[in-house]
Order: C-alpha cells, then structure tokens, then sequence
C-alpha cells in the first residue's frame, strides 16, 4: 500500500496507543488541531482527551511531566513542534532525562520518547529551522533516532518505546508528505543498525533523516557517470552504528558525508574523526563533509538553498573524492 | 479625543487591513513563502497600542507583527519586500514575515519563539533604566505565551526592579487551535499579572479608542517610575491561525459574532455619527492607502536579491577595514 511518511507515523501511533495502555501522547495541538504538521490528526476522536492530550504552551513543563510520567509507570510519548522549540525544555531533557538513571546509581529509568520536527527547506528562516539532532547526540544518556524512510517511520516509534531509556526521534519536515510503499504487515523496526539504502563499489555517502534524499539523489546522478556509490542511512545517531559506515568505507575507500546540522562540532566531524581513527589507512582520499553553511537559516530562498546541503554539492564532493 | 487622533486610528487599521488582505493574494501566487500569520481582526490593538508611544519607546512584538511593525512607522514597502526576501526588506530578506526588524525604529522583532521576546523587553527597559532614558519598552504578545515560564520570570522580574515595561498581552482566545480555557487554569489574564504586584487592567482590544486611553494611562504611569504595567487586550483573529488550517478548533458562528465587531467599520460608524468623518473623506484614505499600497507592491517586486556570495554576513559583527 501507498502511504505517506505523515501517515506511516500516525499508524505508528495508533498501534502503540491500541498495544499498551501505558501509552500516551502529548503535545501542543496534538488533539483538537490534529498536530501542527497533521501527524495525529483524528487520534483524539479516537483515544479521546485522557491519552490525547492538548498541552500549554509549556515546553519545559511538559516535557518535564513525561519524564515524570515516565517514572511513575506510564510510556509516554511527547511531541514538540520543532527542534528550535525543544530548547525551551532542553533542561529537562539534559539534566533530568538523560542523568536520571546514572545519578540514581541505576535505581530510576525514563522511558520515555520524545518527538520533534526538524530541518529546513520551507523558507521558515532562523527560528523554525535549525537541524540540532547532532547536538542531541553528543548527549550519554539520550538515544537519537531519525526515520528516513517510510518503513522507519512507521517502525521505528513501537522499538523506541520498548526501549528502557529516552529516544528522540527526529521527523524531518520536507518527509512528511513524501510517499512510499509500505508492506500490509510492517510493524516494529530495530534502532541499532544504520542500513545500506543503495550498494555501490566507489564512495560511501552517508546521511540520515532529510539528507538521505539528497544522497540518494546525488547517487543517481554520480550512477550516470559510471560512479557507484553506496548510500548509508544513520537511522541512529546516538548510539552511531560505526561498523556499518566502516565496513563500507572498508569497501569503497572513500567516505563523504551529508549533514545538515552546521559543519563545526557536528555528527559528521563525529563520523570523520572515528573513520579517521578506525579506518585511516583503508581511505584513498580525504574525507570529504557537506554540511549546512554555518549561518542561521535565511529567509529568502536563494540563501537558504544555497546554506543547505544540496544533491549537487554531494555529487561534487563525491567526484573530488574518486578523483 | 480629537477627530485627527481618531482618523490617525481609524488610518493605521485601514493600512494594515489593506496591506495584509495584498498578502494573502501575493501568498496565494507564492511571491510571499514561509510561515505567514494574518492580524485580520485584531488592529484596534496595533493602533492603539503603537499609536501612544513615542520614537524613543522601543518595541518587542511576535510573529503575528504586520501591523505592529506598519503602525510603528516601518513603511509598507520595507515590510513586503522583507517578505518577498529581498534586500530592500526592514531584514534584508533575512527573516521574511516572522522577522520584522528596524533598529532604527527600535521596533526589536520579529520573534518566532512564544514567549522569546519578553526576557528581551525586561532587558531593553532595564538598560534605560540604567541609563536614566525616560523610555517605555511595549512588549506584544498572545495568550498562548502566558503559559510559558517566561512570561512569569519575566513579569516578576520586571516587577521586582520595577523596569519600564508595558506587557501587552492580545488576548484573541486561542494559541493556535488551543482555545483559552483548554490552556489557563485561571483564564483571567489580567488577575494572573496581577499577581506579580502590577497595574493590569483587561480593555476591550476591539475598540481602538479604549486600547489608546489604556495605553496612554499605562504609558503616563511606567514614565512616572512606578514600574511595569499590564494590558490583557481582547481581541480575535478573524483568519486561520496562520495561513490556512482547517479551523476544527472553533466554529464558524463565533467567528461570525466577532466579525460584527470588526474595529474598522464600527470606528467608521462612530465618527459619521459624530459628524467627523464623510464618506468622501473615508474614500480619500481608501484611495491613498491603495496607492500606498501599489507603490510598496512594485518597490518590493523591483527589490534586489542578496547575493549568494553574501549568505555568510551578518552572522557576526562586520569591522570596518
Ligand atoms: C516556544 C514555542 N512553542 C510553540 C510554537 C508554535 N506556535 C507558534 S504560534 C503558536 C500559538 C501562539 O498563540 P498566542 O501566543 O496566543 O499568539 P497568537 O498566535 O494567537 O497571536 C504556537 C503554538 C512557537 N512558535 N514557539
Ligand atoms: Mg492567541
């Protein structure tokens, strides 16, 4: 059947929500107004206001309310509208849910999964779309997970709230109304493994959530010219799959990585340092990164196009790698 | 009131009335991108508000700013080019509808982030306070941002300092598709200010005459060194919340009642009655916001790009060499 990423999520919710009583959502117009970007629109009809719930304007209060929660027995499952709005509960998030079980000496345990919306690409300018998931993956204590695929997005939540531990899952803006096919009994997927969306002898590229598309698009066009590149997606971004990137890079000796967080301190310098410290002598060019233009994101379309990583930058880098 | 403050009201709402209905064309035709939040309904408060400030006041507005940044005296063709994403924008294309600035009006955004600008109104006024400036610092938002542990950090502190702010609060009912009560355990805004220890007092956000008394007042008693004050204004969006949605939160009838009380027309009605106002004289402001209105058009769609060669300034302070 042919679904969309937003719907692939819904179903994710919907099942999780009929399996375990547990389960609750939360969010700022996650009932009434069927969610900002329409992910649980009709689940209040359905789960009604006890387990769909309309918060404040209260990021910290909320967020902070499902750590509790999430102690006190339930499975909770938090939306915030974006990334660039998570930071008004970054407290909660780094010093309670991500501390509480270490400082605990292992008594206290979160489970509890946190939802946003991430990237750019709208012309929604500095405010509403910074890609911060990297910076969320610096973090012990958190798992860091961004579907990319259809298939993800509808298996990724049921793993995440099996999961003893927070996961925030990122869903990136430009998927939602993105198509595919999804097989009549898909159901839970794992978060430990990044996975090969496309074999290729020449250059690995790698890229997770919105940047997978634009390797993949990079991809066809390097096929073109007789250039196979093999295409990881992350999937999982905190704890990274190293072996995966490394037994590719193993394969092709050449490794560029899209990111869209910023290029300093980012998830891809992460990738470059552990490629660079495990697999050194197995590249044959350097390492090449195409990263978000380190700016906060324009308004005007020709800057944010030209700030974001596009297939065309992926495909340069790739060419300068292969030489 | 005198008739020319009141045609001065009657004015600024036309103009931002005027200006955004050519917004939702000029979205329509996908010239305008992005996030676009329409003040349809709500000018008597932007009119009445903007109006009794001075130059040297500054201003901390929100996303929902067209008319806030226009009756601060940010011209129409600074505004629209801003959200064509041009360099003629008030941001240099920068920050598109949610992002009007103009240091020079010490109109301070522009901010995307609920409840983001209140900590900077504490912090303007407390620099003039500082400096012995007789200034006030409004500071604009929503109901939805009274709910944010910023809004009571926020008010407390000034209150505590007793900093020259005046917290404007437009109260339209709903944060998005959350009406009031679904989001206030107290929804009596102006009891909750309060409750820090400042002046509030609710006004009928409707009737521009009522806001400009109550911001005059406020105004007259933050000069006068008693500390911060607090306005709820309500209001109602008459449109979506931003462009379109599907409006499943509120029903058509409600939306109607407030529409009888659309601030244009009843200002209108009022000043006829009162013999001030024609409807030659109401035809002259039609006919001149209208050109204003082609001119800021045409000014925008001429303005330049920014190079892309130039993505990167602005990030820091530029030194001259
Ligand atoms: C911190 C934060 N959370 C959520 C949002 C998304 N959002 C934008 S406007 C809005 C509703 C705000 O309502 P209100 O403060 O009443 O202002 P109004 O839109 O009614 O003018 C929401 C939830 C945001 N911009 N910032
Ligand atoms: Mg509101």
């Amino acid at each position: 059947m042919t679904i969309t990423y937003r719907e692939a999520l819904r179903e994710a919710l919907r099942e999780a929500l009929t399996e375990d009583e547990r389960v609750f959502l939360m969010g700022e117009d996650v009932g009434a107004y069927g969610g900002c970007f329409g992910v649980s629109l009709g689940l209040l009809e359905e789960f009604g206001p006890e387990r769909i719930r309309d918060t404040p304007l209260s990021e910290s209060a909320f967020v902070g309310a499902g750590i509790g929660a999430a102690l006190g027995g339930m499975r909770p499952i938090v939306e915030i509208m974006t990334v660039n709005f998570s930071l008004l509960a970054l407290d909660q998030i780094i010093n309670n849910a991500a501390t509480l079980r270490h400082m605990s000496g292992g008594q206290l345990g979160v489970p509890l999964v946190i939802r946003m919306t991430t990237g750019a690409g709208r012309q929604l300018a500095a405010q509403h779309s910074h890609s911060l998931e990297g910076w969320y993956a610096h973090i012990p204590g958190l798992r860091i997970i961004a579907p990319a695929t259809i298939e993800d997005a509808r298996g990724m939540l049921w793993t995440a709230l099996e999961d003893p531990d927070p996961v925030l899952l990122f869903e990136h803006g430009s998927l939602y109304n993105v198509p595919g096919e999804l097989a009549a009994d898909a159901a839970a997927v794992d978060i430990d493994r990044a996975a090969i969306r496309r074999a290729g002898g020449d250059v690995t590229l790698v890229g997770y959530g919105g940047t997978l598309r634009t390797a993949l698009t990079a991809a066809d066009e390097l096929a073109a010219d007789g250039v196979e590149a093999e295409v990881v997606d992350l999937r999982t971004l905190r704890p990274l799959d190293e072996d995966t990137v490394l037994d590719s890079v193993r394969r092709t000796h050449r490794l560029v990585i899209v990111d869209e967080g910023w290029r300093t301190g980012s998830l891809s310098a992460e990738i470059a340092a552990r490629a660079a410290e495990a697999a050194l002598y197995e590249l044959d060019a350097p390492i090449e990164r195409v990263c978000t233009a380190e700016v906060p994101i324009p308004y005007a379309k020709q800057l944010e196009d030209a700030a974001l990583p596009q297939a065309a930058d992926v495909v340069a880098a790739a060419r300068r790698a292969v030489g | 009131m005198t008739t020319k403050h009141r045609e001065d009201l009657l004015r600024q709402m036309i103009r931002i009335r005027r200006f955004e209905e050519r917004c939702v064309e000029l979205y329509s035709s996908t010239k305008i991108r992005g996030f676009m939040h329409l003040y349809i309904g709500e000018e008597a408060v932007a009119a009445g508000v903007l109006g009794a400030l001075g130059p040297s006041d500054a201003v901390v507005s929100t996303y929902r700013e067209h008319g806030h940044a226009l009756a601060r005296g940010i011209s129409m063709e600074a505004v629209l080019a801003e959200m064509y994403g041009r360099t003629n924008g008030c941001s240099r294309g920068r920050g598109g509808s949610m992002h009007l600035f103009d240091a020079g009006r010490r109109f301070y955004g522009g901010n995307a982030i609920v409840g983001g600008g209140l900590p900077l109104a504490v912090g303007l006024a407390l620099a003039s306070a500082m400096r012995g400036e007789p200034v006030v610092t409004a500071c604009l938002f929503g109901d939805g941002a009274v709910a944010e542990g910023e809004f009571h950090e926020c008010l407390n502190l000034a209150a505590l300092w007793r900093l020259p702010v005046l917290f404007c609060c437009e109260n339209n009912l709903y944060a998005m598709g959350t009406a009031l009560a679904r989001a206030q355990a107290e929804t009596d805004l102006a009891l909750r200010a309060s409750s820090y220890g400042m002046p509030s007092w609710p006004v009928d956000g409707m009737d521009p005459l009522a806001v400009a008394a109550a911001t005059e007042r406020a105004v007259e008693s933050i000069r006068g060194g008693s500390g911060p004050c607090f306005l709820e204004l309500r209001t109602y969006r008459f449109r979506a919340h931003s462009m379109y949605d599907a409006e499943r939160y509120r029903d058509r009838a409600e939306v109607e009642r407030w529409k009888d009380r659309d601030p244009i027309p009843r200002l209108a009605a009022l000043m006829r009655e009162d013999g001030e106002l024609t409807d030659a004289e109401l035809e002259t402001i039609e006919s001149e916001v209208g050109d204003e209105l082609t001119a800021a058009i045409a000014a925008a769609e001429a303005g330049p790009f920014e190079p892309v060669s130039d993505l990167t300034r602005f990030v820091y302070a530029e030194h001259a060499s």
